[in-house]
């Protein structure tokens, strides 16, 4: 697609709108940066205002949806750094909600009453980051050497067990009630970060997922990117170009998981509490579904794919249900089945939901929702390709 | 049987009695096998005679089970990672002893025996360092088990400056032209992740100047204007140039080609035969060929090897093998010698 | 500890052994075949309970049925329903799910297992619910004979006779049948099979077919032995089966059996020890290191490690 000839325009306004076009395409090429910058200013301005609006202000008060805001982008933030595992580098990370809960524990430990130490948010941020990441190159360094399947089973285990050790070591972790009363941050200019007052953690949230998309974005158009991609598509050749894999992959399994574990700092210093229920395997999977969904390896798409999805279970779902509820439709039969949508419980059906997904994407949209331009290339191409054989064959 | 062909040039490569067993299965047997600098060498021989197993193995993708290779006078094969480890070996075992017979003293044991164990461990440490110099097989596998040896892996073999394409072409699909080309030179790039975050000058630097050499590569393989095209999109004989451009951008000394005019028309053979011949001569490069096209390998070829069941049957000019009763019988079968 | 203590102790091991022998053999003959890890299998294996429990409860029985004939007869039938309507869900999700992506990057057909995985274990939980759902014993749990002054349950070797006689009778079928040869010959090298007339797509389904059915008959076996199963257990069966088969040598049908009699008297032994809360970090610690130090298995042939 993006080596053929383009045919000339037909008319100004054809030519004008092109020229647009291209330079929205250019733009994020050249200053890639600053347009993610601008991006996130402009979205991150605008929600609160958008929420004031109807028919959303209808569904909660400002403050709640910036809350609602705050948890998605923690998502958003854990989804952009799965992709790198799985979209980029092409390996199959199941047990990513551990490596969140490692770092949420981090901030329980370093900032709560249960431990009786007091280190500030911001530097901790750090420091849940990198405890994450030495216990993602713990994990990461023998199993990166096998098969990538093995990584897929191990990582389920380790997502397992890190909720397990930490419901059962309970002198250390109070067990299945957690840690409490773990502090939130402080900061002089954005304000009171504080139960009632969400705006800190939405706006904290928003320039923590700017910088990291533009340091993704900088990975991804790199040598260590390009390796990445190499490895995804075809390791053995990788390695016949001079790509040291273990060590190129743990790099993607290790950022990946100090990805999640800063989002876990960020977690627990808003809910102020951390327990083992938290970090169960449907963090994980939800995580996945966000990529999956997203488009592998396209790091914008994944962040809307994941903002979609958390407002979508956490508003769409509920709403469902308030709205069949009001409703009061009767029960109607479909064959020998009685449907009574008053009496369902969208919510209960989410992880269904998930799971319909990923198949029906990988069988039928493998490029996901937000393709970036090289995959919807590929597939454009693949449809002509097949276009020109039946030609060939009828011909 | 050896032909008087050898020119009197260094050696790029040299096997000495690899072997490499699956199993029970002898896939390669004894090979002494040697490629001169500036060279292009043939391996060929029929179905199942070893030519992948030998390229796999000079390739670091699998490890002989015996014997050695050797590139630019350098061993490849269980050549020292962590070498400075290795004297740590030496006096590890001479250490625990004499620890023991600290504790011993400590334990109020008598005096006797922490001063026996001082000698034991003396022994220990003369001991080891004898076995250090003699290097006995299990001494090697013990290096290695605690990686202060390992084998060369297939990317340490490119570092060092093999590269090679594939049989059935391995390219990074869903990557373009150029980017398969950036991703042959990451040997010879260094910015790393760190760079790349904070985009340094390092980093800006090596992808101008990176991207400017991927496109002569391409273009000397003639891909011009081809660069921003997902490799999966390009033509069959295009996919092989892109193979080639990939690999010369690891700027090798030894380029490995499995049968690259596999599945081409007799033109478009001929043209990659040229670049072959182009590629030694302008770039100074030595080839080695896996091949089954015979009108290619004695084109092309300075010297030719002949594998049959693992072993190595005939080795010489194009001339004296093709003329030569063993490899006859190889290809033909037994009783078709005249 | 005493020889009865013992005894007892090694009777469990082999019991809940026996149940994860069943279930790591269907992922170590689909890993065999396809190289795919099935994340459904444990999923299988939990909706293998649940079909017992419905037959059961459907067929009116509340508890422990007496008569030896009756008895005779209802097991056959469970057993026959869950390991077929188990089979025809293990050929579906291999027609539906990953038989589109056979040629398809590797990253496909797992995360599509892992969604069938969360499909079938929210239609259970859609079904049945949440809460974990009470199995009708039919067999007496109680029932036992004595070795010398030991009680040994009927049950436990009621289901590890039933266990090892499903694995012999595998073993032949892998062995000496000709659907058997070609399983094994599709497992070596496909496209060299199907060149020799193996129709592949029948064998992969008949792989999946017999993987899903013995994952079936573990999930009767399941039911009869804890009297309870929920939507979830599919999960950490599913892990420790996984554990077994790669301890085992993932591939190797015989080397899954001894990998699942081991992890049962892991984990029998870590509750013994009063670890029962930590047997599952036992257990995927052992995969860890297997994982790192004898990737093949205990009974593995060096497999070529295709990067």
């Amino acid at each position: 697609m993006i080596g053929k000839a383009s045919p000339p325009a037909a008319n100004p306004l054809r030519r004008t709108l092109r020229a647009i076009r291209d330079l929205a395409s250019r733009l994020p090429q050249r200053h890639q940066s600053l347009t993610v910058i601008v991006g996130m200013a402009f979205v991150t301005a605008i929600l609160p205002l958008v929420v004031l609006a109807p028919p959303l202000n209808g569904f909660g008060r400002q403050n709640d949806w910036l809350d609602g805001f705050a948890n998605a982008g923690v998502f958003v933030l854990l989804a952009m750094g799965l992709n790198v595992v799985v979209g980029l580098a092409g390996l199959l990370d199941l047990g990513y909600a551990a490596f969140f809960a490692i770092g949420a524990y981090t901030y329980a430990y370093g900032a709560s009453p249960f431990s009786g130490l007091d280190v500030p948010f911001w530097p901790m941020l750090l420091v849940g980051a990198a405890v994450a990441m030495v216990f993602g190159l713990l994990l990461g360094a023998p199993t990166l050497r096998l098969r990538g399947d093995y990584l897929a089973i191990v990582t389920l285990g380790f997502g397992e067990i890190v909720p397990v050790v930490f419901l059962n070591a309970d002198t250390y972790t109070r067990g299945t009630n957690g840690i409490s009363g773990v502090y939130q941050p402080v900061l002089p200019i954005v304000g009171n970060f504080g139960f009632g007052n969400p705006m800190p953690y939405y706006l904290t949230m928003a320039a923590i997922i700017a910088v990291a998309m533009i340091l993704l974005y900088r990975l991804q158009d790199s040598r260590l990117g390009r390796a990445w991609m190499a490895i995804r598509e075809d390791e053995l050749a990788a390695a016949s170009m001079g790509i040291n894999t273990v060590t190129t992959k743990l790099l993607a399994f290790a950022i990946g998981a100090s990805t999640s574990g800063l989002g876990g700092v960020f977690y627990a210093s808003k809910l102020s509490v951390v327990s083992p229920d938290q970090f169960g395997f449907v963090i994980s999977f939800t995580v996945l579904a966000m990529v999956v969904l997203g488009g592998m390896g396209n790091i914008w798409g994944v962040a809307v794919g994941a903002f979609v999805i958390y407002e979508l279970q956490s508003q769409g779902l509920k709403q469902l249900n308030s709205f069949f509820g009001g409703l009061g439709l009767p029960p109607f039969h479909l064959g020998p089945l009685t449907v009574d949508l008053t009496s369902i419980n969208f919510l209960e059906y989410q992880f269904l939901l998930y799971g319909l997904a990923l198949v029906g994407m990988m069988l039928l949209r493998p490029e996901g929702l937000f393709p970036s331009r090289r995959r919807r290339a590929e597939l454009r191409d693949e449809a002509d390709a097949g276009a020109a054989n039946e030609e060939l064959v009828q011909a | 049987m050896s032909g008087a062909s050898t020119p009197a040039r260094p050696l790029v490569l040299r096997t000495i009695g690899l072997t490499k067993q699956f199993g029970g299965l002898v896939a390669v047997r004894d090979v002494d096998f040697e490629i001169p600098e500036g060279a292009i060498v043939s391996l060929i021989g029929p179905n199942g005679a070893g030519k992948t197993t030998m390229f796999n193995v000079i390739a670091g993708l699998s490890d002989p089970t015996s014997g050695l290779v050797e590139f630019l006078g350098q061993r490849m094969i269980a050549r020292p990672e962590r070498s400075w480890l290795e004297p740590v070996v030496w006096v590890v075992p001479a250490v625990v002893v004499w620890a023991l017979s600290y504790a011993a003293w400590l334990a109020g044991l008598p005096l006797v025996l922490g001063q026996l164990l001082v000698l034991v461990g003396l022994g220990v440490l003369i001991a080891t360092l004898i076995t250090a110099v003699v290097r006995p097989p299990w001494y090697g596998l013990l290096l290695v088990r605690f990686g202060i040896f390992k084998s060369a892996r297939p990317n340490e073999m490119v570092l060092a400056g093999i590269g090679r394409t594939f049989q059935n072409i391995r390219l990074f699909a869903n990557m373009t032209a150029l980017e398969n080309v950036l991703v042959g030179m990451h040997g010879q790039l260094r910015a790393n992740g760190l760079d790349a975050a904070l985009r340094t000058a390092r980093h800006n630097r090596e992808e101008v100047q990176g991207r400017s050499e991927a496109r002569r590569w391409l273009a000397y393989v003639g891909l011009r204007g081809r660069e921003d095209e997902l490799a999966r999109n390009l033509p069959y004989g295009d996919q092989r140039r892109l193979e080639i451009a990939r690999a010369l951008a690891s700027r090798p000394r030894l380029l490995l080609l499995d049968e690259p005019t596999a599945g081409m028309n007799p033109s478009e053979t001929s043209t990659m035969t040229a670049l072959f011949g182009k590629i030694r001569s302008e770039l100074n490069l030595t080839i080695l060929l896996i091949e089954h096209d015979m009108r290619v390998v004695m084109g092309v070829s300075d010297r030719v090897t002949v594998l049959d069941h693992g072993e190595k049957i005939a080795e010489g000019s194009p001339d004296e093998v093709r003329r030569d009763p063993r490899v006859i019988e190889a290809y033909l079968g037994k009783g078709s010698v005249a | 500890m005493d020889f009865g203590l013992l005894l007892q102790q090694t009777i469990n091991a082999l019991t809940i052994g026996a149940i994860y022998a069943l279930i790591a053999l269907g992922y170590t003959m689909v890993y065999g075949i396809i190289e795919l890890i099935n994340f459904a299998h444990g999923d299988v294996f939990m909706t293998g309970s649940f079909v017992t429990m419905w037959l059961l409860t459907t067929l009116g029985f509340q508890g422990t049925i007496k008569d030896p004939l009756t008895l005779a007869g209802v097991l056959a039938l469970a057993f026959l329903v869950a390991m077929t309507v188990m089979g025809a869900v293990g050929v579906i999700i291999e027609r539906f799910a990953y038989r589109p992506l056979r040629n398809a990057p590797r990253l496909a057909p797992l995360i599509t297992a892992i969604g069938v995985s969360f499909i079938l274990q929210n239609i259970v939980q859609s079904i049945w619910g949440p809460s974990p759902v009470s199995v009708p014993q039919i067999i007496d749990v109680q029932a036992s004979f004595r070795v010398g002054g030991t009680p040994i349950r009927f049950l436990s070797i009621f289901i590890i006779v039933l266990a090892i006689a499903l694995m012999v009778a595998l073993q032949l079928f892998v062995g000496r049948t000709r659907l058997g040869r070609a399983m094994r010959s599709t497992a070596i090298d496909r496209e060299a099979a199907q060149l020799m007339g193996v129709d592949i797509n029948t064998t992969i389904a008949l792989t999946f077919f017999i993987g899903s059915a013995l994952a079936g008959a573990a999930g009767v076996v399941q039911g009869l032995y804890l009297g309870n199963t929920v939507f979830t257990a599919g999960f950490q069966a599913g892990l420790k089966a996984f554990t077994a088969a790669v301890l085992g040598g993932i591939g190797n049908t015989t080397g899954a059996a001894l990998g699942g009699f081991v992890i049962g008297f892991i984990e029998v032994g870590s509750t013994y020890l009063g670890y029962t809360r930590w047997s599952e970090a036992v257990v995927f610690t052992i995969l860890i290191l297997v994982l790192v130090f004898r990737p093949t298995g205990l009974l593995g042939q060096q497999l070529a490690e295709r990067a």
